[in-house]
């Protein structure tokens, strides 16, 4: 094993150390389902996070494919929003087959 | 649009966005990183999530402990991949904690000088080959049960997480009791092991559900916040009816003279366990528990050239990209 050119510190923090960014990985089953998120990874660079997230959360074929996304990069919705960012399709029922009658008895798929 | 990871700072305590948080609960929604909670919610899922994290980080070193030393190629290519599968549940859980707003940083170096906890059960030594079984059968067992009922947490990183650790956990209680099965059908020496062994792990294990009902003071508030679903002392109980039957089945003897079965309740009664030494070694008096701090700490500082490697690879790869651009 090389040397350390760090030397040890008590508080165990090696000088140089820094905390790596942050990356949310997505898994792809097989069977063609989508991918879909599975965890976080901390790593230095697309590829380190690539190799972290199969070691970590594929260990045993979960997925044909992996997916990592800086997470500073994702957009999301937040809670507050909820109400009326989402509210103009949380109305119309007629979206919905239940809507819709039809002649009893008769099969429609 | 805000950063999913990062919490925004919560508003000072709202009795109506407390009782609208209760609601949610009571609800069984599930409550996810940017949402608001109580301050007291969020501090006791960090402190949950990073003991558990914790735990299994330093559940590595009691098995790693035997690796070279495995009986056969079956035994070593097992028991590795178990200890991988500790150091990928450690790091789901940590993931899932830094969601609630602490940095990574900050929960390895609670660990590392000491002050953060973790399962006392990783605190007592791995004498045999047999302690090796018996940590998978009782101590993954015992996993078993408390994250099972974790997987059903009203945090929805933490369930997920428990989800996944539950596929993965089942395998690691039956390499532990083919183990034990093994040796309890070998030869007498080895029969005498595995008692011996079951002797010593027995105790401790019960004591990973945690204190009594009538003395945990964490409990109450983690119930009604749908964190934990049941009671340790219900929890304590589902494990000991599980495993009894499971000694039986290979003729070894749980060191409890007091064990007996009760018709009316259909529950396996048990001994009293010893308050004493669980104290005493959750608060850092344990046969290994200063072993276990030193072993994480050399592991840490003889680690750092990956560290720093790696972020040289990549300041390397990132500066011949820029130049060939």
């Amino acid at each position: 094993m090389a040397e350390s050119h760090e030397t040890s510190v008590t508080n165990g923090q090696t000088p140089g150390d820094s905390q790596w960014p942050l990356w949310e990985v997505f898994l792809q089953p097989p069977k063609g389902e989508a991918h879909e998120h599975a965890g976080s990874v901390h790593a230095v660079s697309a590829e380190q996070a690539l190799q972290n997230a199969r070691d970590v959360y594929a260990r045993r074929g979960e997925a044909v494919s992996i997916w990592v996304v800086p997470s500073a990069s994702i957009t999301a919705s937040t809670p507050e929003d909820m109400g009326p960012f989402f509210d103009p399709g949380n109305d119309k029922p007629y979206r919905h087959p239940q809507f819709y009658k039809v002649p009893r008895g008769v099969r429609v798929f | 649009m805000t950063n999913p990871t990062v919490h925004p700072a919560a508003p000072s305590e709202d009795p109506a966005k407390t009782a609208e948080f209760e609601a949610r609960i009571a609800r069984g929604e599930s409550i996810e990183p940017k949402d608001w909670m109580p301050e007291r919610y969020r501090k006791q899922l960090i402190r949950m999530m990073s003991q558990h994290a914790h735990s299994e980080i330093v559940g590595m070193l009691p098995e790693g402990n035997w690796i070279t030393r495995a009986p056969s190629l079956r035994r070593k290519m097992s028991l590795i991949a178990k200890v991988q599968d500790e150091a990928g549940h450690g790091l789901y859980i940590y993931c899932g904690t830094e969601t609630l707003g602490v940095s990574r940083q900050d929960l390895i170096q609670a660990l590392l000088n000491g002050t953060a906890k973790y399962s006392s059960i990783f605190n007592y030594p791995t004498l045999t080959w047999a302690d090796i079984g018996c940590i998978g059968w009782f101590v993954d067992g015992a996993a078993i049960v408390n994250q099972t009922m974790l997987a059903k947490a009203s945090y929805g990183p933490y369930a997920r997480a428990m989800v996944r650790i539950c596929k993965e956990e089942n395998f690691h209680k039956r390499q532990g009791y083919e183990i034990v099965t093994t040796l309890a059908q070998g030869t007498p020496e080895q029969r005498a092991m595995a008692q011996d062994a079951v002797n010593r792990w027995w105790w401790p294990s019960l004591m990973m559900f945690g204190p009594p009902d009538t003395a945990s003071s964490n409990s109450e508030e983690l119930i009604k916040w749908g964190v934990k679903k049941k009671s340790n002392d219900e929890l304590r109980q589902r494990f000991v009816n599980l495993t009894v039957g499971q000694a039986k089945a290979i003729d070894l003897t749980l060191p409890d003279p007091a064990l007996s079965y009760d018709e009316k309740t259909e529950n396996w009664a048990f001994g009293p366990i010893d308050w004493d030494e669980f104290w005493r070694v959750v608060k850092g008096d344990g046969p290994c528990n200063r072993e276990r701090l030193a072993a994480r700490n050399d592991a840490h500082d003889a680690g750092a050239w990956v560290r720093v490697a790696a972020a040289a690879h990549a300041a390397k790869q990132q500066a011949l990209s820029s130049e060939a651009a």
